[in-house]
């Protein structure tokens, strides 16, 4: 077994055991813990295909902010431990029966030809020069150039709705209003009286 | 005659490296490639850690003399000579407290909590450049790392606040996390405007294209300038110093995330904090001060300058705390949101213009 196999099976384990315990954890904050690790060897499984834009995306993006702001909610959560402990008979053999079509969708991606490893074998080791990050931006920017835009403006239509769901209500909070902070001046807070004795 | 001192002493240190080096690959030659390879990776690694470490404990004593000296006070002067062995009475102290870990907390996370806090603001010091041959992994996705590490910083923050089962640490993991996740944004488009300028992630190539014959006003901070002023505004907020000390805030919420922590586990945040500062000194000093560039010319360049550039910044942090109050929560997500998020904007469009049309002096070539 060479280095980069140990590597591999490492980094494979660990997203393994790090996705079951997602699942399987009872705590919400233990959870998004493994989930955070899930991603963090992912990250490390593709640095070792030489997809360092990717893997240093994904912790940026993922580990970075969106998990930050999954903890966030998370931890504010007052979940009873023991009450998501019951009722787990009756979902498993559900949950067993929806899991059948996806074995099966994903055995069928995983099938193809696509990913067959016989069809990876021209697969070299590129050279010291190459920059991933140069290839993915080139590609992105001339030959996907379209669904690259669709995809930002599907992303500006997310953020504009989603603020835009805050201001259904009137304006309920008590925020002051910084201008009219920064504007007051001396006069309008202090009146100096002149005490006669 | 300082001038060829400090010269003599970069010298020194390059034909140093160089002689470790050879010594290094000849002392070990027996063992295979691979492991000569680690144990070599291994000591610079060392290498790097160790004086960052010592900076740190002596940051502390810069900070409470520099405090001292603006409030006038004297500050620290009673341990050793003029006070100069305060940090070690101090590390020793914190050494031989008791960690105690408070009832209910999550006792695994709680302790992991302080290690999450600190390695990733040493992890990032892999990929600065200290000089152009010294630099432990120049990566060609430099600044991407540098960035992805510096927002996991704020996963100590969190955990410690969540595992140590109290409220006022728990306010300060949630103020801790909104002011990070807000702050990231505009360091993030800050960054993008560096790489705009520079045309490359690599820190060692963003430093290099800085150079040029108009020496202190060509590296990037004067182009860049709204860009420069935000990073370094944001740096202070993800470091969570003053006046951006929300998530602490000993007069709010006691001490905030580490009101739980004592000894060891304590002194690592503190750790953590310092060597943040000093990260965020040194990627400001590469990225936009021209790393180890000298500011005229003539003069050659250097380790030293970038020493010089980390120092000055960090005397920046200090002078902050010492000036400006605390900001009240919602102007920091103001500041954030309204202000930097805008003009880092603005300021994409006017540079990616300026490096479009070739504008002198600095995008002439």
């Amino acid at each position: 077994m060479t280095f980069e196999q140990l590597v591999f099976y490492g980094f494979a384990g660990l997203t393994l055991v790090a996705g079951l315990s997602v699942v399987s954890l009872r705590n919400p904050v233990h959870a998004a813990l493994a989930l955070i690790l899930c991603f963090f060897s992912t990250a490390g499984l593709w640095l070792l295909m030489e997809a360092e834009f990717l893997a240093i995306a994904l912790v940026l993006v993922y580990v970075g902010a969106v998990m930050v702001l999954f903890m966030f909610v998370v931890m504010m959560l007052d979940i009873n431990i023991e009450e998501t402990k019951k009722g787990f008979g009756k979902i498993l053999l559900v949950a067993m029966i929806l899991t059948i079509p996806m074995v099966v969708a994903v055995g069928t991606v995983m099938n193809s030809n696509f990913f067959k490893t016989s069809s990876f074998s021209y697969i070299a080791r590129e050279d010291v020069n190459y920059n991933n990050t140069r290839e993915i931006g080139l590609k992105l920017f001339t030959d996907y150039i379209l669904l690259f835009e669709i995809a930002s403006l599907i992303l500006l239509v997310a953020i504009i709705a989603a603020i835009a769901l805050t201001l259904r209500t009137s304006r309920q909070t008590k925020a002051p209003n910084v201008d009219d902070q920064v504007s007051v001046r001396r006069d309008d807070r202090v009146k100096l009286i002149d005490v006669k004795e | 005659m300082a001038r060829a001192l400090v010269c003599l002493v970069s010298k020194v240190i390059h034909k140093g490296v160089i002689l470790i080096k050879d010594f290094f690959f000849q002392a070990f030659g027996f063992l295979p490639d691979e492991i000569i390879f680690t144990l070599w990776t291994i000591t610079k690694i060392a290498a790097i850690c160790v004086p960052l470490m010592a900076s740190v404990a002596y940051i502390t004593f810069a900070e409470r003399k520099i405090i001292g000296y603006i409030q006038a006070r004297v500050g620290p002067n009673r341990v050793g000579p003029k006070g100069w062995l305060q940090p070690i009475a101090d590390a020793l102290k914190l050494l031989t407290k008791e960690v105690i870990i408070p009832n209910g907390a999550n006792k695994f996370l709680f302790l992991s909590a302080p290690v999450l806090a600190l390695a990733p603001s040493l992890a990032a010091w892999a990929a600065i450049p200290f000089d152009d041959q010294l630099v432990l992994a120049d990566i060609n996705a430099g600044l991407l790392y540098v960035l992805a590490l510096t927002s996991l910083g704020v996963y100590g923050i969190i955990i410690a606040g969540w595992a140590s089962n109290s409220k006022y640490a728990f306010l300060g993991a949630m103020r801790s996390a909104a002011q990070i996740v807000s702050y990231e944004i505009a360091m993030g488009f800050a960054l993008v405007g560096v790489l705009i300028a520079a045309g490359s992630l690599s820190l060692g190539e963003i430093i290099s294209s800085q150079d040029s014959n108009l020496g202190f006003f060509g590296w990037y901070w004067a182009p860049l300038f709204p860009l420069f002023v935000i990073y370094f505004i944001s740096g202070v907020a993800e470091t969570n110093r003053a006046p951006f000390d929300v998530s602490e805030g000993e007069s709010e919420i006691v001490a905030g995330f580490h009101v739980e922590y004592a000894g060891m586990a304590f002194a690592l945040f503190f750790l953590a904090e310092y060597a943040n500062m000093i990260l965020i000194s040194a990627l400001t000093a590469v990225l936009f001060m021209g790393g180890w560039l000298s500011p005229i010319p003539s003069i050659p360049d250097g380790i030293h300058w970038l020493l010089l550039k980390v120092s000055f910044f960090l005397f920046l942090f200090l002078w902050f705390r010492a000036t400006f109050p605390r900001y009240r929560y919602d102007q920091i997500m103001r500041l954030g949101w309204k202000i930097f998020l805008p003009i880092t904007i603005l300021w994409i469009v006017v540079i990616s213009a300026a490096v479009v049309y070739k504008i002198p002096p600095w995008f002439s070539s």
